[in-house]
Parts: structure tokens; C-alpha cells; sequence
């Protein structure tokens, strides 16, 4: 029984299965209509977030299974203080898998610990989000049809982005990879990380602060917000600000094959004049998700 | 100076000058009913100084717990008065209970009875990370 806590407990061949499970499932989705008849998924969201909550539940229900769960924690016995193990002892008893987005982080290992059925971490606070890293890589690769070979430029708040980590992680272990981190100062990519990625033979990276001199070379461009918390003063935040939103104007020396990416929600990060740019892959991304998690499902779920 | 020979028993040899009295302390030698001599300053060839622990009596030691606190340390098993065993240890892959995770958003903070359990990242500088939320132990 394998669980999903951070996106490396995958190897890179059973991402490659994902991807191309997920491909078919696009391909000839009623092949998988009853795949998971008769399956349960507990959808247990210690924190609300309806997105990722409603992606999962769509990608269950398309399997032909069925739904159970909680959208956040005052709503179950957790506002009464039951431990995580507690919790997942007892859904144990109705659940074949389990879908768990928890505010502390490291909730879903101990869960996984625990668990007779997959956890699949759905967000654990500012830590790990791997059907996000699943989503973005199975979006990399319907754009361009491969994950290696490729100049990735990661653009915005380095520092705390979570999905920016584990997608680097992820890509890392592909060849010629080419990574151009875009951010303020304030918001670089953390030291130990970078140390981790200049050890890598397959690994390029460069950093700069100008979104505009790096964007002609991109592949794929992954936006993040850049959140005013993150600043020590506001006067820092509004001099910045602009540098990391995505315009039109700021799109005029991209490569025409670009891929414009973003984890969403967005705020203001990418302007809303770049939605109809057919570079802009963030809205077909979320529904990438909804098949990532169904190849994901199966996967755990043993189900060919 | 002269201890004892100790007959059955362990010593702990090769000790950093100055870190005997830290591993007393954190392996609760004091807790021990058998006689355990710490010498401080000792001479040593290999490392000018170092201090040493001999336990005269049986102790269950966590060895992960030794090397962590202290890697260059060599525990002896002492049988019938002859070294039984000499084990030189090594930074340990993994340690339960020696040092708690500070990170106020770990599940640990608000989990009382979860051991804090951190995994050796990088041996070169000494890194240790909480197998829950990956924050680097201080
Ligand atoms: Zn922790």
C-alpha cells in the first residue's frame, strides 16, 4: 500500500505512468467511467479549499466512485480536539482512499503512518502540494510534449512558493533542464535549495530580477504571486509590485511556444489582457489536475 | 589519575573535551544504580584532549543518540574485564526524542504525543531535518 506525501516518494517512471494514464483517460474517458465503482474516496479538509477539495471529488465521481468527507475542520470532531491519528483510524472503517489537506504540516505522514488505505497529501500549510506538482508537470508535458530538455523560468515569490520547490524538485531529475529563477531579493529561492540544485549535473540555474530580460529564452514561464505579508514595508511591496506582473506588453520577446503557467488563484500577478494569449496555459492546467488526480487514484488503488 | 578497570560494563572513549558532563546529562546516566566515572581532560595521542565515561555496570545506550551528540565517540563493551565489542560511530541516519522540532506550523506543536523524529539531509554540515514538516534542526 503506497501513499502520496511529497512529490519525490514518486519515481520518475511512475510519474511517466501517471502522465500517460492520464493521457488516455483524455483520450478515451468512458474506458474509465466504472474503474472505481464500488470505491469510496474521504475527501478530509482539515482546512477549506475548494478548489483542490472539488478537483479531487470530479475526479472520483468521473471514476465511477463515490465521495464522502469534510470541508473544514469546525465542521468535524477535530474542533473537538481528536488527533489525526484518531480521525483516520475511524475513516479507515468507510474509505478505500483518502484525499487529507491539513493547516500543520507533516498532518498527512503521520496520517499515512496510520492508515490502512493511500493518503494522498492534498496540501499540508506552506509545505508539501504534490497533485499540484502533478498537475503542473502533466501540463508541461501536453504543452511540449517532453519534460527534459527545457528552460524553465520560475517568476515571483521563490522564497515561501511551495509549488515553485516542489515543481524544481520534480524537474531536477530530468536531463537539461534548465531553470531561471525571477524574483526580488527579498523573495529568492532559498539558500539550502539552491545548494541542493548547484550539486546537480543535468541542472542549470541562473537568477535575476528582471522578468523582461529573461522571458526571450523560456520555455515555460511559472508565475507565483508575490503577496504583500511577505514584505517588511508596504513602500518595498509597491516598488516591486509591477517588476512581477505579467503583461501583454511584457510578453512581446517571448517565444511564440511559450507556456505561460500559474498554480492559481491568481490575484493580479498575470494581467487579465494575457487570458486570451494562446500562450496562457492556466486554465487548462486546472482541469489537468481533475485527470492527474483520476491517474493518480488508480494507481494507488491498484486498479488497472 | 586512576579509575578502575571495569569489569562488565561500557566505556565511551574518544569523547570531545568538554561534551563528557552533555552526554551524562541527555543519556541519564544519573538515573544509572551502577558506579559511572566521567573524566574530564584527559590526555589523549589522537586528539590532545578528550573525555571519557565508564559505565561499571549494565546500561541500555542509545548509540544514535551518542554519535549525534558527539560522532567521533568509541563505545567499548566490556565482558569479563576484555573489550567485547568497540564500535566507532558515525553521524546517525535517524534520531527519536533528542531534540524537538521548533516549528510552530509542524503538526508536532499541536500533537503532544508524536515522537520528534529528525532524518540526517546533508552529513557534510551536519543537517538535520523533522520527518514531518522538513525544518532544519537548531
Ligand atoms: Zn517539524
Amino acid at each position: 500500500m503506497k501513499s502520496l506525501i511529497g512529490i519525490l516518494d514518486l519515481s520518475t517512471k511512475e510519474i511517466d505512468n501517471l502522465i500517460h494514464t492520464a493521457q488516455d483517460i483524455i483520450a478515451r474517458p468512458e474506458a474509465y467511467r466504472e474503474k472505481c465503482k464500488g470505491k469510496k474516496l474521504a475527501t478530509l479538509f482539515f482546512e477549506p479549499s475548494t478548489r483542490t477539495r472539488l478537483s479531487f471529488e470530479a475526479a472520483m465521481y468521473e471514476l465511477g466512485g463515490n465521495v464522502l468527507g469534510f470541508s473544514e475542520a469546525s465542521s468535524s470532531s477535530v474542533a473537538k480536539g481528536e488527533s489525526v491519528a484518531d480521525t483516520i483510524r475511524t475513516v479507515n472503517c468507510y474509505a478505500d482512499i483518502i484525499a487529507m489537506r491539513h493547516p500543520k504540516e507533516g498532518a498527512p505522514l503521520v496520517a499515512s503512518v496510520k492508515s490502512q488505505v493511500p493518503i494522498i497529501n492534498a496540501g499540508d500549510g506552506g509545505h508539501n502540494h504534490p497533485t499540484q506538482t502533478l498537475t503542473d508537470l502533466l501540463t508541461i508535458y501536453r504543452e511540449k510534449g517532453r519534460l527534459q530538455d527545457l528552460t524553465v523560468g520560475f517568476c515571483g515569490d521563490l522564497k515561501f512558493g511551495r509549488t515553485v520547490h516542489s515543481l524544481i524538485e520534480a524537474l531536477s531529475r530530468y536531463s537539461g533542464i534548465r531553470i531561471v529563477l525571477i524574483s526580488p531579493d527579498e523573495l529568492r529561492l532559498p539558500e539550502y535549495m539552491q545548494n541542493k540544485l548547484s550539486a546537480l549535473e543535468n541542472v542549470t540555474f541562473t537568477e535575476t530580477k528582471d522578468l523582461e530580460e529573461a522571458i526571450p529564452k523560456l520555455d515555460i514561464l511559472y508565475m507565483t504571486r508575490v503577496q504583500k505579508e511577505r514584505f517588511f514595508n508596504e513602500a518595498d511591496y509597491i516598488r516591486l509590485k509591477d517588476s512581477y506582473i505579467l503583461t501583454p506588453e511584457k510578453l512581446a520577446e517571448a517565444k511564440a511556444d511559450m507556456s505561460i503557467l500559474h498554480p492559481l488563484p491568481r490575484v493580479n500577478e498575470i494581467s487579465v489582457e494575457v487570458d486570451d494569449d494562446p500562450r496562457a496555459c492556466y486554465f487548462r492546467q486546472a482541469l489537468n489536475g481533475k485527470f492527474i488526480r483520476m491517474a493518480l487514484m488508480l494507481m494507488l488503488l491498484e486498479i488497472q | 589519575m586512576l579509575v578502575n578497570p571495569i569489569k562488565n560494563g561500557t566505556v565511551l572513549d574518544h569523547i570531545t573535551a568538554g561534551r563528557g558532563m552533555e552526554l551524562y546529562r541527555i543519556l541519564k546516566l544519573n538515573e544509572l544504580e551502577c558506579p559511572v566515572a566521567i573524566i574530564t581532560n584527559a590526555y589523549s595521542l589522537k586528539m590532545d584532549r578528550k573525555d571519557i565515561i565508564k559505565i561499571d555496570g549494565e546500561a541500555p545506550l542509545d548509540l544514535n543518540v551518542i554519535g549525534y551528540v558527539d560522532p567521533g565517540v568509541t563505545v567499548s563493551t566490556i565482558r569479563d574485564g576484555d573489550v567485547a565489542r568497540r564500535i566507532h560511530l558515525k553521524l546517525p541516519q535517524q534520531i527519536t526524542g533528542v531534540i524537538r522540532c521548533k516549528n510552530p506550523r509542524c503538526i508536532t506543536s499541536v500533537e503532544q504525543e508524536l515522537p520528534h523524529t529528525f532524518r540526517l539531509d546533508d552529513p557534510q554540515s551536519r543537517v538535520y531535518r523533522c520527518i514531518y514538516c522538513e525544518s532544519r534542526a537548531k
